[in-house]
Formats: structure tokens, C-alpha cells, sequence
């Protein structure tokens, strides 16, 4: 039974469960079944957050497993790192170059990693791997929010055999009003990141 | 039919509705607290906030017995809370039908234990039904309200937060109305009085019994056969993974938790070489199974501990030797990555007590809040934890035994309570200190809502669920007319006022109370721009880095003379609020201009 896993890291704040919601939502626009599961709570408080999501033709489990997720989305470069043991040999590392330090550094010998650390990591689960400056591309299109939009844009371009249509439907019915515009040109910019450092 | 991804609380939320449920009530709590806030959306509905689990508990029973479907819904461990409830309303039985949904936490992701509630229902002799995914957390909703009604009883509904805080899948429904029941007077049946609770309890018996019946045939209860050298009992979240890990084995799929059946487990245990059960927390279902004399194993597979997921199950199984090895060895997680706890926002009115706190050194018994952070560090600054409303009680138990001495003095404590939690279970505790005169000091961090499961309304707040006009109880007045002598009320960030008050509570020779207003940022603003370093003041001698604020940080900048990293404001968290001018020695902070409101 084929599965499409998928696992969406940030810290709180960053907009980490609309992200896995609109992913899960393109799988059920495909006519495919979806799940996704995170842990709410502590997100509002600055901690981590993390979302599964999946898709196939009938999902039980709204978890994935260590080492299957076919796509790991980090927000954030620490905790796209934290999570890098849920990555599937050969599978895709999409990682913002977001840095966002612990308020527990201020206070001990540890320093926040370069992100060059996590890329090292990941080569030796896969070379399928797209760092992208979404913080700074965000900033340049006007709206700091919109950097998971280009992460989902590259995310869709690792995919080309999902219709970029249902992508963009669901980010538009998922974002408000006013700022469509703005995720759009996200979107195409996300995907035209995602396609060149593409393998 | 029109379909939605929903999670299961909002399935659960849109059961209720579409079963014609018209009252709600419940006290918020992770992962349960989805579930009013879903329904009270929904139009044609009451939904409250109660005081605590007990009284939401309560007015869904009152609702009930008037006649109008209703529904409560709270945390694993609110259901402690509400239990006594429980139990009268097993007794009573209901007139229109009433669910009551509990959210267990295997893992604890937020909370103080991860008790598996399925003993409740047989415990308390009551019907419960336990959901896999959304669409049968809906289904089993709607399903628990006819049951509640055709056998007269409540029906628990138990959720985990794989349950309650996954989305899947759900095919919407229509509402059914149904015509309000008529109360009728019946004492026999609504006065617990021992003469009638003694004529109720054989009711009671039969009627778990013809519910053991029913769950004999019922759709929910059901066998998909499948490679029968391995037959599978699951019932839940766990039957989820249980069906990835053994996709070819015969599956009896447990959608009642209680009572469980007897021929049909037999049925099932017949028909397979092999009987397991995979169940999270407690060996509830093998349990029953070994009672019946079928061998089965169980909880010498799969942990009793924790939550499960797939890599758990998968593990367990393999090294029990019911799957071949697979070999498969995922790598080990990045080591070296600083660790992310949660932390108090940027701001927090709590931060200034326990900054007061840490300073005169008192044991604190602190209470469950945003403020329960406190103990990490760096404020570090809190003792006991329990549960929702022990502050009050355990600081007052340590106040009447007495702690000896702590350099010379005598060795003093505090109870930190927030105020929903005052009102939650606060009120009896204080009520007991006064009427004893134990000289315990009470300091209530009134930030006017409840901040850790989300910002909810409560009694200090006034806010109601739907918007409603509610009314603000002042928590002080509330202190003095139980006849505490000794209240006080003050600014949090006005650190004198709040350490003169401290110290004479403390001195204060019978049980006193402060009460702190802690301003919450997602309630209160404060009224500055953010604060910035002066560089050439700050030698970075960490002071402002002590009280835990995420808004400053180690600056890139090293000062030259202490070869220690200076300090930085990050003016997109920083929210103005002044704690680090007030902790810096060295005046190397300044206050960010005041904010015009152009109103
Ligand atoms: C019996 C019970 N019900 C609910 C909860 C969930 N819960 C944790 S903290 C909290 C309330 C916190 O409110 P408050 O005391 O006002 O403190 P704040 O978070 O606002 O600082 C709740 C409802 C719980 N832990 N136990
Ligand atoms: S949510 Fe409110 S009470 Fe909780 S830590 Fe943040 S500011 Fe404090
Ligand atoms: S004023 Fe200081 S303590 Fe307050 S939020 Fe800003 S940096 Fe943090």
C-alpha cells in the first residue's frame, strides 16, 4: 500500500499546523485519504511543534514511523535537525534557514548550531536536500508570513506529479483575503526554488 | 454528503450537535478543550465554561435530567474532579440523554499523569465507547446519546490525544431536534438518599448487564478475519497502529470499552492460533480476557507506559517475535541540539512574582498554570506541584507542621495559585484555612483568564464561552468576605509593592492572601515600544539572561573587559514590559518610548 508521509517542524508561533493542514488537504483534494496529527498545548508558549501528516488510499495510523517520512519540512533550522531520524533514506529535507535560538542559550555554554550541521547530518540520509532562505525570500515579497508558503511552493515542485492547481486552491481558501496575492507569488517562488536546487 | 477534515474533538463537537444536543458545559483541559470550543459555534446551542469539571459535570446531569440532550467534556484527570458526579449520575440514570466525553494523555504531552479512564466506566458502571479516528469519534457520539437514552444511563466517550488532536476524514450529518423530554418528579429515581440509592443499585447491575449484551452483536464491536495464526484484540488509538504493524493478521476491533462481551471475545478467540491485545496504558481489555480463561498475551509485549506509536507496537512485536526482524534501524536523532522547553512569554505578569519569590527564598507550592513553568530554569523557583487547586492545602499542611530553620530562620512557605485555579478548586482550601486560622500565605496570580490551555474566560475574567454578558468576581473581595484578614491586592510589575505585601502576609499571624494582577499578553498590553541594550553600559554580566525573558538573548557583541557576550533585546518579541530595566544594576537598559493610543 503506497503512503505519502510527510513531517512539519517549527516552534511555536511559526504557523507550523495550518502548513500540515493545507498539506493534508491537498491529499484529500487528489481523492486520496488524509491524517495528521500533532501535539496542541505548549505550541503558544514558544516549544516545539511538530505535525504528521499522510496520505494514501486508506491511512490507519496518524503518526509515521522513524526513518519514512518521504518529506521533512523545517521550519526552522534546529528543529528541522531535531527531527531529521524521521527522514527516509533517498527521502526530501526541505529546510528553512530560519534560525530562532532557545531562550535557554542565554544562559548556557551551548551555541546554536549552524545550520551547515544539520545539512551535514542529512547527507547521510539522503542528497535530496533544499535549503532555502524563506525568512529573507519572504521579506523581499513584503510579508514575513508567507515563508511557509514558499517552503509549500518547493515542497510542490519535489512532487510533480501532484497538479500544482490543488495546492494553490487549498493555500487560497486557507489564507485570508488579503493577503491571496501575496501567497501566490510566494507559492511560484517557492516552486521555482524547489525545482532548481531540485536533484 | 458533504465531507471535512476534522479532528476529533471536532467530531466529537459535531456529533453532539447533529444527536440534537443543546446544553454543553466543561472546564477547559488539553487535549479536550477543542471540544466546547467547537460546539459552542453551532447554532441552537448553550455551551458554558464551569468553574471546574465538577459543577460543568453537574449542569450537564441538571440539563439532562430537565430534558434536553447534553453533553460535558473534560481532561482525563478532570474526570477525578467530577467523579462523585459520575457515580450519583450512574445511580439516578438521565431523562434526556447525556455524553460525557473524556480525553485521556498517554505520554503526558500536558499533564500531571496518564491514568487510563476506561476504569472509570467500570467503575462507575457506566456504558463508555472509544473512537479510533474522526469519523467514528462523531459516529460513536451520536450513537452514545441513543444509547444513553434506550438504557437509561450517561455514556462515556473516551478520546487520547491521538484522537482528539488528529484530523481525518468526516462525513457530515444533518441536526435531529428533538422535542424537549418532560420532567416528571421522581424521587426514588433522583434522590440519592440511601433508601433509594439501595432500590437504584440492582438497576444499575441489570443494566450493565443488558449492555453486555448488546455489545455482544453490536456494529461497533467487530471481526475482520485475516490470517488466522494471529488474531489481534485493539480497540482506540492504538488499533490505528496495530493495523500497519500487522496488516494480515484477525482483527477484533473493540469500539466499546465497557462492558466488553464475552461470546463474541470467545468467538474470536476461537477462530485464531494466536491471541494478543494491544491497548495503550492499562491491561484493561486482556484483563477481561484472562477472566474469561482464554489465554492471551499482552502487556508482556507492548509497554504500560507511554504512548504508543508505530515504531513502539512495531518494536515490541518484533522482539516478542510475532514479526520477523526487520532489520531496519532508523538513525539516531542529531545529538548536540539545544533543547527547546516552553517558556513564559515575553512579558508575563508571573514572572514578577516568582522573581520576588526566588529572592526572599521561600519554599513555594505552587499550583498547575502557565506559572508551573517557574520550576524550570532559570527561575527555578518552585517546590511542590500536584494538582489543579493543592497549592492552597499543601501550603497549608507545610505551614502546620512547620520546616525548620533556613540560615538561622525560620523556613517559610507559600501557596502560588493562578485564578482559574483558584476558582477551580482554590476556594475549599482557603475556606478551610480560615476557618482553622492556619497562617498560611495564599498569593493568587490573577492574570484574568486561563492562560495555559489558551486564554479561556473563567470567574476572574467575566468572559463567557458564547460571548454572553458574564460578571467579574474580584478575588480579593472574595478573600475578605471569607474572613481573611489580612488582603492584599497588587500591580505585579510594582516590585516593592509586591515584596512589602509578600513579606507581611508572611508575618501576618493568620491566613493571608495577595493578590497579584500578572498581566497576560494575550489579554493585557503594556504601553512601550520595545526596550533596547545601551551597549556601551552592558558588561554582560548575565543579570537580565536570570529572569527567563525569551526576548533577550546572548548579543554577538563580546564585552571587551569581561570577555562575556552582552546582552540583546529582540524588538520583535520584546513586548515593553520592563522586567530586565528593573533587574539591570548598571542602568544599561532603556525603556522603549511610550505608545500613543490613538483611540
Ligand atoms: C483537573 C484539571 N483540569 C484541567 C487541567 C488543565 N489545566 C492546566 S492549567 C489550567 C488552568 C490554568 O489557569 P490559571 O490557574 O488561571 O493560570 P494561567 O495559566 O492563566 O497562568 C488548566 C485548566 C488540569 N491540569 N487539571
Ligand atoms: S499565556 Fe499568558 S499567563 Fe501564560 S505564559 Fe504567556 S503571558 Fe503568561
Ligand atoms: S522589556 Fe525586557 S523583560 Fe520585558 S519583554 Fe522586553 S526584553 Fe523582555
Amino acid at each position: 500500500m503506497s503512503m505519502t508521509n510527510f513531517l512539519v517542524t517549527g516552534v511555536g508561533g511559526q504557523g507550523t499546523l495550518l502548513a500540515a493542514d493545507i498539506i493534508a488537504q491537498v491529499g484529500l483534494a487528489q481523492g486520496l485519504d488524509a491524517k495528521k496529527s500533532e501535539v496542541h498545548g505548549m505550541a503558544q508558549r514558544g516549544g516545539v511543534v511538530v505535525s504528521h501528516v499522510r496520505w494514501g488510499e486508506k491511512v490507519h495510523s496518524p503518526l509515521i514511523a522513524l526513518g519514512t517520512a518521504d518529506f521533512l519540512i523545517g521550519q526552522e533550522v534546529v528543529e528541522g535537525g531535531r527531527f531529521l531520524h524521521y527522514l527516509k533514506p533517498g527521502g526530501v529535507l526541505l529546510l528553512s534557514s530560519e534560525t530562532l535560538p532557545p531562550p535557554s542559550l542565554t544562559l548556557s555554554k551551548m551555541e546554536y548550531p549552524p545550520a551547515q550541521k544539520v545539512i551535514d547530518a542529512a547527507r547521510q540520509i539522503t542528497d535530496r536536500i533544499i535549503f532555502i532562505a524563506a525568512p529573507q525570500l519572504a521579506e523581499e515579497l513584503g510579508n514575513r508570513r508567507v515563508a511557509n508558503t514558499i517552503l509549500l511552493g518547493a515542497l510542490s515542485a519535489q512532487m510533480p506529479e501532484v497538479d500544482p492547481k490543488f495546492w494553490l486552491d487549498v493555500i487560497v481558501r486557507r489564507v485570508p483575503q488579503k493577503v491571496v496575492e501575496v501567497n501566490r507569488k510566494a507559492f511560484e517562488l517557492g516552486r521555482k526554488m524547489g525545482q532548481e536546487i531540485a536533484p | 454528503m458533504e465531507k471535512a477534515l476534522l479532528s476529533g474533538n471536532e467530531a466529537i463537537a459535531r456529533g453532539a450537535w447533529e444527536a440534537g444536543a443543546e446544553v454543553a458545559a466543561a472546564y477547559p483541559g488539553t487535549p479536550s478543550t477543542e471540544i466546547l470550543q467547537a460546539f459552542a459555534t453551532f447554532d441552537d446551542v448553550y455551551a458554558e465554561w464551569s468553574a471546574n469539571e465538577k459543577v460543568a459535570l453537574d449542569v450537564a446531569v441538571g440539563a439532562a435530567y430537565a430534558g434536553k440532550r447534553a453533553l460535558a467534556a473534560m481532561k482525563h484527570v478532570g474526570l477525578n474532579v467530577a467523579s462523585e458526579v459520575l457515580f450519583y449520575s450512574s445511580y439516578t440514570g438521565i431523562n434526556a440523554g447525556l455524553v460525557i466525553v473524556t480525553a485521556d494523555d498517554p505520554g503526558m504531552h500536558s499533564s500531571q499523569n496518564e491514568q487510563d479512564n476506561r476504569n472509570y466506566a467500570r467503575f462507575a458502571k457506566v456504558p463508555m465507547l472509544e473512537p479510533s479516528d474522526s469519523q467514528e469519534a462523531k459516529d460513536f457520539t451520536i450513537l452514545a446519546y441513543e444509547l444513553s437514552e434506550e438504557y437509561d444511563t450517561p455514556v462515556l466517550i473516551r478520546s487520547t490525544t491521538r484522537v482528539s488532536h488528529a484530523k481525518s476524514v468526516v462525513t457530515l450529518g444533518e441536526r435531529t431536534v428533538h422535542p424537549q423530554r418532560k420532567y416528571e418528579r421522581n424521587p426514588a429515581k433522583y434522590v440519592m438518599i440511601p433508601s433509594n440509592a439501595r432500590g437504584r443499585h440492582p438497576v444499575i447491575e441489570e443494566r450493565i448487564r443488558k449492555l453486555r449484551e448488546w455489545a455482544e452483536t453490536a456494529e461497533i464491536n467487530r471481526i475482520a478475519w485475516g490470517d488466522r495464526k494471529l488474531g489481534v484484540i485493539s480497540a482506540g488509538a492504538a488499533y490505528n497502529y496495530a493495523r500497519e504493524v500487522f496488516p494480515n493478521a484477525s482483527f477484533l476491533k473493540l469500539g466499546m470499552a465497557w462492558p466488553l462481551p464475552e461470546r463474541l471475545i470467545r468467538e474470536f478467540a476461537a477462530g485464531v492460533e494466536q491471541l494478543i491485545v494491544v491497548e495503550e496504558l492499562d491491561p484493561f481489555i486482556e484483563d477481561w480476557v484472562r477472566r474469561l480463561g482464554i489465554q492471551v498475551r499482552g502487556k508482556d509485549i507492548f509497554p504500560m507506559v507511554g504512548e504508543f506509536t508505530l515504531d513502539v507496537v512495531r518494536e515490541s512485536a518484533e522482539k516478542a517475535g510475532l514479526l520477523p526482524p526487520s532489520g531496519r534501524k532508523p538513525a539516531p536523532p542529531l545529538a548536540d541540539l539545544p533543547p527547546r522547553p516552553p517558556v513564559m512569554c515575553a512579558g508575563c505578569g508571573h514572572r514578577d512574582v516568582f522573581w520576588i519569590l526566588r529572592k526572599l527564598k521561600v519554599v513555594v507550592n505552587s499550583d498547575i498554570g502557565c506559572y508551573s513553568l517557574a520550576v524550570l530554569p532559570p527561575l527555578d523557583t518552585t517546590d511542590t506541584i500536584g494538582c489543579m487547586g493543592a497549592s492552597i492545602g499543601v501550603a497549608s499542611g507545610m505551614t502546620i507542621a512547620g520546616l525548620g530553620k533556613f540560615r538561622g530562620r525560620p523556613r517559610r512557605n507559600v501557596a502560588v495559585i493562578g485564578d482559574s485555579t483558584f476558582f477551580h478548586t482554590g476556594l475549599p482550601a482557603l475556606a478551610s484555612a480560615v476557618y482553622n486560622q492556619t497562617p498560611v500565605t495564599v498569593i493568587v496570580l490573577d492574570n484574568r483568564n486561563t492562560g495555559m490551555t489558551g486564554h479561556q474566560g473563567n470567574p476572574a475574567s467575566g468572559d463567557t464561552l458564547q460571548g454572553r454578558p458574564g460578571k467579574r468576581i474580584d478575588i480579593a473581595e472574595v478573600a475578605r468576605a471569607m474572613g481573611v484578614e489580612y488582603v492584599a491586592t497588587v500591580e505585579s510589575r510594582d516590585w516593592p509593592a509586591l515584596e512589602k505585601a509578600i513579606r507581611e502576609a508572611l508575618d501576618f499571624p493568620g491566613p493571608a492572601v495577595v493578590v497579584s494582577h500578572d498581566i497576560c499578553v494575550f489579554r493585557e498590553h503594556y504601553t512601550r515600544e520595545p526596550y533596547r541594550i545601551i551597549e556601551d553600559a552592558c558588561n554582560g554580566c548575565t543579570l537580565c539572561f536570570r529572569i527567563g525573558c525569551p526576548a533577550i538573548m546572548k548579543s554577538k557583541v563580546i564585552d571587551v573587559e569581561s570577555g562575556r557576550p552582552k546582552a540583546y533585546i529582540d524588538p520583535a518579541q520584546c513586548v515593553g514590559c520592563g522586567q530586565c530595566y528593573d533587574v539591570c544594576a548598571r542602568q544599561a537598559i532603556e525603556p522603549g518610548a511610550p505608545i500613543e493610543f490613538n483611540l
